[in-house]
């Protein structure tokens, strides 16, 4: 029997999509029947007091949780998000709340043996609930108390070598794309960079020293499927420099309708024959591409590595054997000022263990921030406070017309004054030898 | 909200032990709080760090960038968090008095 009536949550079990409600539910009674016999650290009935505090909140049509909360472990500054009940009298199994950030793997990949591991664990100090992950890319404990912070800390470092994720005014867990490990687009290793970022920076992830949070997705190819350019301060994006490699016998198949177009991924739809001038050529952004009927082409000066014909002919058209990355700056969400997406600032950087070129770009925009950035004004404001040209000033990069999508249309054009013939220094009496009062 | 008594003063707290309000700060404060902040002894360090976060707090009416925090006092992070294990909000903060640190934490 349930520890509170939850009316409306239940109705929230029907219907054929993964109902949280019934995974809550049976967590629940898996913690109330105990096979394992375990002693618990935190209220056995914490899921169930979660369920409550739902419920109401879905009755009131408000949040039942306090204002902020500061939890922590020894040594960093961040990685915890505390969280208190407002109703603690009512439901005292969620009193406290907290939310461990757990640092997770490149790519998500797992074995069933870590992650049993990790779950024994959050059943003993933890409410059993997690999320999988956290938009950042974090493996989320959902809930535990301030005393079982520095517990779990010590078990997940001594015994599943596995660190905090980020929080606070700090760099946030990096992460990547599944890249090279199962995409035949990725033109860099996205993995090891997300690793070899991750260590390199971890005093920086875990001590907060910065104005403001700053986060780096890595992205192996124009796709985004890690969504870089959206939600991190510091985004790379695979590419390549040379020409798209094309294999004719495939680009026959496609036109043959032996193989699916975009691999298939329209199958649900019966979208016709498939139609190599109209899905590939005249969808081409610069009109790249032509097709004489037996021989494709493309023009690789012009073509902006869109990946529309790649995505469509996977097997006949490849990225190139040039590769590198590009990086853009400064996306971040609404608040304060307006949302952006990131900006280009470097058109090609190496991408090759171990990432120096990529460390330095990083290094130099630190240097900057760190100094001007304001407080709580992210990378992407201190960008539109004080000009893409100062950042492409600190990062050592020539100003290029890839900077812009179109040049300026107002004249408020600052110089710098070496820059014009005579300075600033002027005197009025000289001016007025020439032009009368 | 509890109240919290040490050497003959009470405190008012919030459930992460932050001061309710800065003006019931007082020397016996820091010697309560200390130990849950993993700190054994309140050096000169330690002294100045809290000296510094006081007089920018009263004077500004916030808590100073951590940069400014460093700069001023001549200590690195490193050494802040060598000092205050718990970092300069959670830790330092806490001890001087100052409001609990706020936002996307
Ligand atoms: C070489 C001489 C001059 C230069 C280079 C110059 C330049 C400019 C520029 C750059 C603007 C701003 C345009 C904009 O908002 O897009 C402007 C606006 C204006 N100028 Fe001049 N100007 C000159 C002479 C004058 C003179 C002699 C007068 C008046 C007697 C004048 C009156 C104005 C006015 C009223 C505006 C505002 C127009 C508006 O906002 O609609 N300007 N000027
Ligand atoms: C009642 C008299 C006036 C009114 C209501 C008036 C109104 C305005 C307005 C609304 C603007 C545009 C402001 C903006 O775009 O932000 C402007 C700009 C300007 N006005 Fe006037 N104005 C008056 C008199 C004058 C006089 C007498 C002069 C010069 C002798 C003058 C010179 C200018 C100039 C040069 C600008 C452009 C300033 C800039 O773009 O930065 N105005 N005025
Ligand atoms: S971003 Fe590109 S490389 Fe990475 S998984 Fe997606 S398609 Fe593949
Ligand atoms: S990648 Fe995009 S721009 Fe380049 S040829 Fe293909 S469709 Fe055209």
């Amino acid at each position: 029997m349930a520890k509170h009536a939850t009316p409306k949550l239940d109705q929230l079990e029907s219907g054929p999509w993964p109902s949280f409600v019934s995974d809550i539910k049976q967590e629940a009674e898996n913690r109330a029947k105990n096979p394992k016999g375990l002693d618990y650290q935190i209220p056995v009935d914490c899921p169930e007091d979660l369920l409550g505090v739902l419920e109401l909140s879905y009755n009131d049509g408000e949040t039942h949780w306090k204002h902020g909360g500061i939890v922590g472990v020894f040594g960093y500054g961040g990685g915890v998000i505390g969280r208190y009940c407002d109703q603690p009298e009512k439901f005292p199994g969620v009193a406290h709340f907290h939310t461990v950030r757990l640092n997770q793997p490149s790519g998500k990949y797992y074995t069933s043996e870590y992650l049993r591991a990790l779950c024994d664990i959050w059943d003993l100090r933890g409410s059993g609930l997690t999320n999988m992950h956290g938009s950042t890319g974090d493996i989320v404990l959902l809930g535990t108390t301030t005393p079982q912070l520095e517990e779990i800390f010590w078990e997940v470092t001594h015994n599943l070598d596995t660190d905090l994720g980020g929080s606070g005014s700090n760099l946030r867990t990096p992460a990547d794309c599944l890249g090279q490990t199962r995409c035949e687009y990725a033109c860099y290793d996205t993995s090891a960079l997300a690793l070899e970022m991750t260590r390199e920076y971890q005093d920086e992830l875990h001590r907060p020293a910065f104005p403001y949070k700053f986060k780096f997705k890595f992205d192996g190819c124009p796709n985004g499927c890690v969504a870089a350019i959206a939600r991190s301060d510091f985004s790379v994006i695979g590419t390549w420099k040379d020409g798209i490699k094309i294999d004719q016998a495939a680009v026959k198949a496609y036109v043959a309708g032996e193989f699916k177009p975009n691999a298939g991924a329209h199958s649900g739809r019966d979208w016709g024959k498939f139609d190599l001038v109209e899905e590939v050529v005249k969808r081409c952004p610069s009109e790249a591409i032509s097709w004489d009927g037996s021989t494709m082409s493309i023009d690789r000066k012009e073509c902006v590595r869109c990946m529309h014909c790649i995505n469509t002919m996977p097997r006949a058209l490849r990225i190139g054997d040039e590769r590198g990355a590009s990086i853009l700056c400064g996306a971040k969400a609404p608040i304060l000022d307006g949302a952006q997406m990131s900006s280009l600032v470097v058109p090609f950087v190496e991408a090759e263990a171990p990432f120096d070129e990529i460390k330095e770009v990083v290094e130099n925009i630190w240097d900057w921030w760190m100094e001007e950035g304001k407080n709580r004004e992210r990378l992407g404001e201190t960008m539109k406070r004080l000009s893409l040209q100062k950042l492409l000033e600190v990062t050592g990069q020539q100003a290029d017309p890839r900077h812009v999508m179109e040049p300026r249309h107002n004249p408020y054009i600052f110089f710098k004054e070496e820059e014009v013939p005579g300075g600033w220094d002027r005197d009025i009496t000289e001016y007025r030898k020439r032009h009368l009062r | 909200m509890a109240e919290v008594s040490f050497k003959g003063k009470t405190f008012e707290v919030d459930e992460d032990g932050f001061l309710l309000r800065f003006e019931e700060w007082s020397p016996e404060w820091v010697e309560f709080v200390k130990e849950s902040e993993g700190i054994a002894e309140i050096t000169e360090d330690h002294q100045k760090i809290l000296d510094f976060l006081q007089d920018y707090y009263k004077k500004n009416g916030i808590a100073p960038m951590v940069r400014i925090l460093s700069k001023n006092t001549g200590f690195k992070l490193k050494q802040v968090y060598e000092l205050f294990p718990s970092g300069p909000g959670k830790g330092a903060c806490k001890m001087a008095g100052l409001p609990k640190p706020t936002g996307c934490v």
